[in-house]
């Protein structure tokens, strides 16, 4: 069950009753292309390709309506949650075994005011050769969006997906809690890359629990470059399963009036199991907590955890890096630092010619470009391009 | 090219370089020797300006204009360029990207550049990164060949490199130096005896053996204390020691 023990209570400057639960019903759109312009560009931006090229399918939420869903690839079902629990019988094995509804308010909200969310399964031995695309957009003012997302990556299947949430323009209140449980199999690897972009006065609370079996692997890319108006999520990942991996990588931005309180804690429970977290934030003015909580349960297992703070003007950062070893066996490290931009990288860069914004601009821009796993070609460019942005916001 | 005349160096609040006088004409390679310790890197840095080594005496002409105060890239876009002893890593950055900064637009094929290096599995990776001593000195010539300065300054560019690369880092130098370099047609450059002036920091005078020099000096304590021929200073300091080397010139 998810553990919320020394999880931070952020929650007090969140009144869940200034939230509204009910939104209108959108229309289904048959052709992402008919999508309304403002929307689409939103889309865009958190990975949605509204082409659908290179993805192996695509579920687009809007509000409480699933206003697109479709997959392209035969053994992976995609659908939104509440056509899930008609159709897939067994769903009763997956939803809420995890994450108890009674953890916080926030996974009480979702329990007793569902607005839906994805259901994405793989067959066993199937290998999606795209990503799958998934988008979560509120588009109402004042909405709280209370999704409970479930992934099976069934025996040696390989699932690809890639989510975005965002806010419609604009935006001056919104709620969005979401439920997310992932369940890899027996030799099965899943690449969960999630894309943010909300609004300056969104409240964000994903609660998220991971369980992998033997020889399973969760790579895990999280990304929030835009002003969020408070986020706090603290993914719990168990590796069950002799050789099981996961890996999680996050780039976080926070500007005046942010707060970001974003963390990973990984369990490892079996002989041969691997975790790395690896987070890099920058504040130019908000507040970023960055969290990393390995446990290791047995011996030979091994797991390292990496966070690297800048404060560039103020700002709060804040590294807690934790490792807990409960046997001798255990092979866990951790490397933290915060700071500003090291003068003597300034001075390297500005000994080629380059003036002292522009050296800046470059190590920031570098600091960001994380290396992450399994990113299309097109994603990583506007990715590179939104960096290179918010750097220039920043300056 | 480069005079420096009367100065006076400290770091935090020590006299790192107590009274230095140097004239080093277009075209000039000059290598300067001196035991660990002796404030070489300290006199580079001061050349280059940075921060941290206070000048308080004296001045820099570069190109005939003073530089002493000059922020740090406008000497290099005057024509200056380093080779650093221990650069530092900058996590995210390629070292592709960072030879095309060190080119400044101008047309260059960093692949080529950087095969005649052996340098091409580098290219993708962070500037520096985990980097071993040889690879950081060709990372170092890499980026010197794109940006091409007049006066080069090079801080101990044998350290670390093994023996099999020491000669194509010779190579290198000669030939951003323009010296004794061939055309693909075998003839010799038109500016074989160019324009481009060094100062090499060598501690053991190893890298001697694949370069020219025309004039050798010796640091010692911060103060310079010899100027003649590298080869023989090389000579002396190899079979008598520093310690000597310093009391002949007194
Ligand atoms: N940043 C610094 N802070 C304090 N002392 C320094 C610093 N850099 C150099 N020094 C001191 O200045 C002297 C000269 O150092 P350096 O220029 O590196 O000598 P060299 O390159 O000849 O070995 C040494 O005593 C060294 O300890
Ligand atoms: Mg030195």
């Amino acid at each position: 069950m998810f553990n919320v023990e020394n999880m931070p209570d952020n929650t007090c400057d969140i009144n869940l009753r200034d939230y509204d639960s009910e939104a209108k019903d959108h229309d289904y759109v048959d052709e992402l292309s008919r999508i309304e312009t403002k929307d689409a560009d939103k889309f865009l931006n958190v990975g949605v390709d509204t082409h659908e090229n290179g993805r192996a399918g695509t579920f687009i939420q809007k509000d409480k309506s699933v206003i697109h869903c479709k997959s392209c690839q035969d053994g992976v079902d995609l659908m939104g949650i509440s056509q899930a629990l008609e159709q897939y019988d067994r769903i009763g094995d997956y939803l809420w075994k995890n994450v108890s509804p009674d953890t916080d308010e926030f996974t009480n909200r979702a329990k007793e005011k569902p607005s839906g969310g994805y259901f994405i399964r793989a067959h066993a031995g199937v290998k999606v050769a795209h990503p799958l695309q998934s988008c979560l957009y509120i588009a109402k003012e004042g909405f709280s969006q209370n999704v409970h997302n479930l992934v099976i990556a069934e025996q040696d299947s390989e699932l690809h997906i890639i989510t975005g949430c965002a806010t419609a323009p604009h935006l001056m209140s919104g709620m969005h809690v979401g439920i997310s449980e992932f369940y890899i199999k027996k030799g099965a690897k899943v690449t969960f890359t999630m894309i943010h972009d909300w609004g300056e006065k969104i409240a964000v609370r994903p609660r998220t629990v991971i369980r992998v079996e033997e020889g399973g692997v969760l790579v895990s890319n999280y990304i929030s470059l835009k002003p969020v108006g408070s986020l706090q999520m603290f993914p719990a990942t168990y590796l069950d399963g002799k050789g099981a991996v996961a890996r999680f990588n996050s780039v976080l931005v926070a500007s005046k009036g942010c707060f970001l309180d974003v963390g990973s804690r990984v369990v490892l429970n079996a002989p041969g199991t691997r975790a790395e977290i690896i987070s890099r934030g920058i504040t130019t003015g908000g507040t970023i907590i960055a969290r990393g909580d390995l446990i290791g349960k047995v011996s030979g297992v091994k797991a390292h955890l990496e966070c690297k703070g800048l404060i560039l003007n103020d700002g709060l950062m804040q590294a807690i890096p934790q490792l807990s070893g409960y046997v001798p066996g255990v092979e866990m490290s951790h490397e933290a630092a915060v700071g500003k931009i090291d003068q003597r990288e300034i001075e390297y860069l500005m000994a080629r010619g380059v003036d002292e914004e522009e050296a800046i601009s470059t190590i920031v821009r570098g600091f960001l470009n994380v290396d992450i796993e399994g990113l299309p070609p097109k994603l990583k460019a506007k990715l590179d391009k939104i960096v290179s942005e918010t750097q220039k916001d920043m300056m | 090219m480069l005079e420096i005349e009367e100065l006076k160096v400290e770091v935090g609040d020590k006299e790192i370089l107590k009274n230095v006088n140097m004239e080093i004409p277009d075209g000039e390679t000059h290598i300067l020797f001196g035991p660990n310790g002796s404030g070489k890197t300290s006199l580079m840095m001061t050349l280059m300006g940075f921060s941290g080594y206070k000048v308080t005496h004296g001045k820099i002409v570069f190109k005939g204009e003073d530089i002493t105060y000059m922020p740090i890239h406008e000497r290099a876009r005057l024509g200056m360029g380093v080779l650093f002893q221990r650069p530092p890593t900058i996590n995210g950055l390629k070292t592709r990207s960072m030879v095309e900064i060190c080119g400044r637009g101008k047309a260059m094929d960093v692949e080529t550049l950087a095969k005649q290096l052996n340098f091409s599995d580098f290219l993708d990776r962070d500037v520096n990164h985990n980097f071993s001593g040889g690879e950081i000195k060709r990372c170092e010539l890499l980026q010197l060949t794109a940006q091409q300065p007049d006066m080069v300054l090079l801080d101990e560019p044998e350290s670390g490199v093994d023996l099999e690369s020491i000669a194509l880092v010779g190579d290198t130098i000669n030939a951003l130096l323009h010296r004794g370099v061939k055309h693909s047609k075998g003839k010799p450059h038109k500016e074989a005896n160019g324009t481009k002036s060094a100062l090499v920091i060598t501690h053991t005078g190893h890298i001697l053996d694949y370069i020219t020099a025309d004039r050798g000096q010796v640091l010692y304590s911060g103060a310079l204390c010899c100027s003649r021929n590298a080869r023989e200073i090389l000579k002396w300091i190899r079979e008598y020691g520093y310690e000597e080397c310093v009391r002949c010139s007194m």
